[in-house]
């Protein structure tokens, strides 16, 4: 009952977060709400027992990734977002597209995913049966995943130290 | 197992104690700070109120709460008033997994002398210390001046940065003892070669770790030589310019409770925790730990505040190669030697 009543309270706190990252016309106050969107789903993941993903969400998404964030977002000094009044095509076709396109990813994910919910806790969620699933079972995609990150951060690097064409013929000349 | 009724009444008790201690302990390394940095310089220190000046702390506490909460008029309001309070929870909340002794019998009831005991423990300290960086970004980016901007931004790339070596210098401590557990880690280390070497974590090959994570920290604490987000030669005061009265008192806190969780951690996790001899009467043997653990944690202390009376501030491009070219390599190196040796012996 109390799991229950947890687990709602916080899935409540998701969804609004998340709908106020929409809302919200300043991008510091949509990057909170991302973050309380974050910690909530944290909260979620330790209900179900798993520690070691919740202390993880929380370290690196709402201690790393959103720290850059809203440090991009303080460096560029981003102002306040500009409302258009709105597609019509968008009011007509987007927002029934998106209810029937949520409702029938629900009803395939409840009826034809091929597990079924489970209790909570039931699973075993500790560090070292995760460490074993990652280097063991998973060990070829969890390399695999690693060299990617390191193609994409050799990505960055090349595009920060392009320099522009102004600087190479200075250089030249 | 306990019952719904006494678990709640035992948290609560234990979560008044800790806070009553930890805020005490806050004013009083203040204390600590002013009469060392006072020494050092040759000064006395606080003197005046009470003996040793040892109400000073309490004079600073009544002068900050009567003092006016100045709100400057071009301030983010929400945000400028939230950013002190995260600083504070985040900073206060990190000590509810940290155990200071071993188990106790009270009335009958067994419980262990810390808020809570999580299989993550440490895990739980990271999240909760990465989160309190938003306090003093929020705090600079809401104050709307250009001075705490500079602050807030040099703290978050700093934290960021030094983040990486402090979490990679504690995973060798991690490999060796085999748990996320403070409490386990700390059990890992107990007992002396040759009755001699007290088998801590740094006398287990656990030395440049230490050094790695004693430097992160005083980054991370934004603490001299690392305290560029503050540098008040360069940025007035940094994140906390505009702030005043009880929401400058809040990022003060804040600090220095995040010193004496750091020190605590690093106590914990390389100095062996409440280890030592234990000898006496019964009563004497339930109090030791707790003294052992105490002492270690005021010697961390005195070190952050020796250091700060010794050492000038490093200029930002030096604190960033720092961190990324010395810090980073090193601990990487130290963990993968501490893994090739643990993978070894096994």
């Amino acid at each position: 009952m109390l799991h229950l009543i947890i687990f709602l309270f916080f899935g409540a706190i998701c969804v609004a977060g998340a709908v106020n990252l929409l809302v919200q016309r300043h991008p510091i106050n949509s990057a909170l709400s991302l973050i309380a969107v974050m910690a909530s789903l944290a909260v979620e993941y330790l209900l179900l027992g798993a520690e070691f993903v919740a202390a993880v969400q929380v370290i690196i998404y709402a201690g790393a990734i959103m720290v850059l964030f809203v440090l991009v977002i303080m460096l560029l000094n981003a102002g306040e977002e500009e409302r258009t009044q709105g597609s019509r095509v968008a009011m007509i076709f987007g927002i029934p597209g998106m209810l029937v396109g949520s409702g029938l990813v629900a009803w395939v994910l409840l009826e034809h995913s091929g597990t079924h919910s489970v209790a909570a806790g039931a699973l075993p969620g500790d560090p070292k049966t995760i460490a074993w699933l990652l280097f063991h079972e998973f060990l070829l995609p969890f390399e695999v995943t690693s060299v990617l990150v390191l193609i994409a951060i050799m990505g960055a690097v090349v595009l920060a130290s392009h320099p522009e064409p102004g600087q190479q013929t200075r250089k030249e000349g | 197992m306990l019952s719904v009724g006494t678990f709640v009444l035992i948290s609560v008790i234990k979560i008044v104690i800790a806070l009553i201690v930890l805020l005490t302990a806050v004013a009083y390394t203040v204390w600590l700070e002013r009469k060392v940095v006072g020494h050092i310089q040759n000064r006395w220190g606080p003197t005046r109120v009470g003996p040793f000046g040892l109400l000073q702390p309490l004079a600073d506490g009544a002068k900050f709460l009567l003092k006016e909460d100045l709100t400057p008029p071009h301030v983010y309001k929400p945000l400028y008033i939230a950013a002190p309070m995260i600083a504070v929870v985040f900073a206060l909340t990190s000590i509810a997994v940290i155990p200071i002794g071993n188990w106790v019998t009270v009335g009958g009831i067994r419980t262990p002398l810390q808020i809570t005991d999580v299989n993550i423990g440490l895990l739980i300290v990271l999240g909760i210390t990465s989160m309190g960086v938003y306090g003093v970004v929020l705090a600079g980016w809401s104050s709307n001046n250009k001075y705490s901007l500079l602050g807030s931004l040099r703290a978050s790339a700093q934290m960021v940065s030094y983040e990486v070596s402090l979490g990679l210098s504690l995973i060798g401590v991690l490999i060796m003892a085999g748990s996320f557990s403070l409490r386990e880690i700390v059990d890992a280390q107990g007992g002396a070669y040759w009755h001699v070497i007290p088998r801590w974590n740094i006398f287990q090959g656990q030395f440049f770790a230490f050094f790695i994570y004693l430097t992160a920290a005083f980054a991370e604490t934004n603490r001299i030589p690392f305290d560029l987000p503050e540098a008040e030669t360069e940025l007035v005061a940094g994140y906390h310019t505009e702030y005043s009265a009880m929401k400058f008192a809040m990022f003060f806190m804040a600090e220095y409770a995040n010193m004496i969780t750091v020190a605590c951690l690093a106590s914990l996790l390389f100095l062996g925790g409440w280890h030592g001899p234990l000898f006496g009467p019964a009563w004497l043997q339930a109090i030791l730990p707790i003294f052992w653990f105490v002492l270690r944690v005021l010697g961390f202390l005195f070190v952050y505040i020796w250091v700060r009376g010794t050492l000038p501030r490093f200029r930002y491009d030096q604190l960033m190669a720092f961190g990324w070219k010395v810090l980073l390599p090193l601990a990487i190196a130290n963990l993968m030697i501490t893994g090739l040796i643990v993978a070894l012996k096994s």
